[in-house]
């Protein structure tokens, strides 16, 4: 599981050695070593996700595991809503990363402890989708879609100059997104969970300043204020908006 | 003449809320759903409609609800609100303004193809919508719209909101299908279709948001009544979401064979002063592109597709005159390779081929016949995957290299020469 990524990950060296006597001889340019990982794979980051010499993570036990009581409420009203309690393996991941700040070892472990599953069962779903983490990130979240639809409106510059205000700041987790599903505010971003957009160039500090403050984010850019831009969406009194 | 159905008083304030909600009327289609017509009456009244499904493809929703087995077991209705295609963002501004449009949607839908379990999956990113919902689903179970018993009709069901957690592929249905079930969103072969087999191996119906939402309408205007607007084969209104190189980007409710150039233009504002409109995708990223000359095409289902596209969740982005078509290609092509599931062989290894080869053409190191290659990678991976994402990407970026071949070569010889010349300069300079 990804707690083991810590030893993992040697630099890639060629199991083969050139003069290696079962080696046929073989003209100098096919002689290029094929980097090959520990375990013989070509696969890079195979090293990283798994550890083939150990055995696979059980089933964590209870009585061994502490779970934080309420991570433990919240994962096991998730499974209750279900007919089949594995459905609840994303709202549990997504609680147990909002407890830890990332899907680290220990907060899938407690999933799983709570899940009764096994921690790679958990480990395959997190590895698959965005949001989940597999990596120490910072708290403050902002995505920034760079899909087509911002990218034409120029995403890429708002992202590269967040990522230029935020430098250096571990606190932040400034990344591209793909479409975040508000192409009309585009150029725009989603900070800890708020749309807002379009952001400009110049707003990029003071929107950093007020992440860092703790402050809600470009109010007047927030995508709830926004009114439809239909103009046959009528309002109440009839008259149109 | 305009028809507004969905976005009626969409900004009224308060809409997110049942009282405001019923207030306008709200509910009252559910009320006579289940005290004056029978499961089969209901999905005869959706046929009738003509009602065509909002999500992409298109599919008849009665038919699809007729589908489902009769026999007495047990059947879920899932709601589609992953909305993840690029471009796309109409699904979001209905949730988030009219909650209970949708709730109401489906416990319509649930009743007529017997399902007593319903889901609503939603994007993860869309928190502000999903809280919505949820207070939206609180509220119908308080005042009896769902549980048990629904209006003193017998009839049963829950709804769950299930929060999905970044994955464009979940908007497929049997990934969807997969991720709720609590596994990674792989799609899975068809058939079995998931309304013989689908969520936990039961007959499943799914519908996207604003399928749903429209239903509640047709039952209170009459079928018959609903498919009098639009044009005979693509009945009703259509939330359009336009973005990209307009002046008004935002979701417009129009009334399906309106002239796509009525919608970019008069509504949406055309593209920016000076500029003219080179491209246009009229359904999503996925959809293969349309140029200037196809702006005067009624939009609806079976116009572009004779055109040679589709009409998709109803996304248009406009691309204008100053953007290379490289560019936008190529990041179309990183879009799918980071989407792919990579169960699939050919999409798989064809999204990331694509994306190496545009890479070559964007650098200059292409040559004309790797356009050819390029368009035969397309060609291979259409219809040879599970599920339609490899389709998706290769349909547009093939018709790209089909439209605008000229531009690629020309786009590769200018960035050759571009490179050999930095590269004297850097002998010289040294």
């Amino acid at each position: 599981m990804i707690g083991r990524r810590k030893k993992a990950a040697p630099a890639p060296e060629p199991v083969l050695a050139a003069g290696d006597k079962r080696l046929p001889e073989v003209p100098a340019i096919a002689q290029r070593t094929v980097p090959r990982f520990g375990h013989g794979s070509r696969v890079p980051g195979w090293d990283d996700a798994v550890d083939l010499t150990k055995d696979p993570a059980e089933i964590p036990d209870p009585a061994t595991t502490p779970v934080p009581a309420a991570l433990r409420a919240e994962i096991e009203a998730h499974m209750a809503k279900y007919p089949d309690f594995r459905s609840a393996a994303i709202p549990a991941l997504a609680a147990a990363q909002r407890h830890h700040g990332w899907c680290s070892p220990e907060a899938i472990e407690q999933a799983a402890c709570v899940m009764r599953l096994t921690p790679g069962y958990l480990v395959s779903v997190a590895s698959f989708y965005d949001m989940l983490e597999t990596r120490p990130v910072g708290r403050q979240r902002i995505y920034v879609c760079t899909n087509i639809s911002c990218s034409l409106c120029g995403a890429d510059a708002l992202l590269a100059r967040l990522q230029e205000e935020t430098a250096g700041d571990p606190d932040f987790n400034v990344r591209g997104f793909e479409c975040l599903g508000a192409c009309d505010i585009a150029p725009m971003a989603s900070v800890n969970d708020v749309y807002v957009g379009p952001v400009t160039l110049d707003d990029v500090p003071a929107l950093v300043g007020q992440i860092r403050e703790g402050l809600p984010p470009l109010p007047n850019k927030q995508l709830r204020r926004r009114k439809s831009t239909d103009p046959n969406a009528t309002s109440p009194e009839g008259r149109n908006l | 003449m305009s028809t507004t159905i969905l976005f009626k008083d969409i900004d009224e304030n308060g809409l997110h809320t049942i009282d405001v909600y019923r207030r306008r009327g709200g509910y009252d289609a559910l009320r006579k759903v289940l005290t004056s017509m029978t499961p089969a009456e209901v999905t005869d009244e959706l046929m009738a409609s003509g009602l065509r499904g909002r999500g992409g493809a298109g599919f008849p929703s009665g038919k699809k609800i007729s589908f489902i087995p009769k026999a007495d077991i047990q059947k879920y209705l899932v709601c589609n609100a992953d909305e993840s295609e690029p471009g796309t963002f109409k699904d979001r501004e209905l949730m988030q303004k009219s909650p209970h449009m949708l709730v109401e949607g489906i416990v319509i839908g649930a009743y007529a193809a017997g399902a007593t379990k319903s889901f609503i999956y939603i994007r993860g990113e869309y928190v502000e919508q999903a809280d919505i919902i949820d207070a939206a689903i609180a509220e119908a179970y308080a005042a009896g719209f769902l549980g048990e018993n629904i209006l003193g009709s017998g009839f049963d069901l829950s709804l769950v909101l299930h929060r999905g957690a970044g994955a464009y592929i979940c908007g497929e249905e049997t990934g969807l299908l997969d991720s709720l079930e609590g596994k990674r969103g792989n799609p899975r072969l068809k058939p079995p279709f998931p309304a013989n087999q689908g969520l936990y191996q039961g007959p499943t119906v799914i519908n996207n948001v604003e399928t749903l939402a429209t239903m509640p309408h047709i039952i209170l205007m009459g079928g018959a009544e609903y498919a009098k607007i639009g044009t005979e084969s693509s009945t009703g209104t259509k939330l359009v979401s336009v973005s990209g190189n307009v002046r008004r980007p935002g979701n417009y409710e129009v009334v399906l064979g309106t002239p796509s150039r009525e919608i970019i233009y008069d509504l949406a504002g055309g593209p920016p002063e000076g500029r003219e409109v080179k491209f246009w995708f009229p359904g999503g990223s996925s959809s293969p592109v349309l140029e200037a000359k196809d702006l005067d095409l009624p939009y609806d289902f079976n116009t572009l597709a004779q055109a040679g596209s589709m009409l998709g969740s109803g996304a248009i982005i406009v691309v204008d005159d100053s953007v290379p078509v490289v560019d936008v290609a190529l990041k179309l092509a990183k879009f799918y390779r980071h989407e792919s599931c990579g169960k699939c062989t050919p999409c798989r290894e064809g999204t990331r081929w694509t994306v190496s080869m545009l890479e070559r053409v964007d650098a200059g190191l292409a040559t004309p016949m790797d356009l050819d290659i390029m368009a035969s990678v397309q060609e291979q991976i259409i219809g040879n995957c599970l599920c339609v994402l490899g389709d998706a990407m290769a349909m547009p970026i093939g018709s790209m290299v089909a439209k605008f071949r000229q531009e690629f070569e020309d786009h590769i010889e200018a960035a050759r020469a571009r490179s050999e010349r930095e590269l004297v300069q850097g002998a010289v300079g040294a």
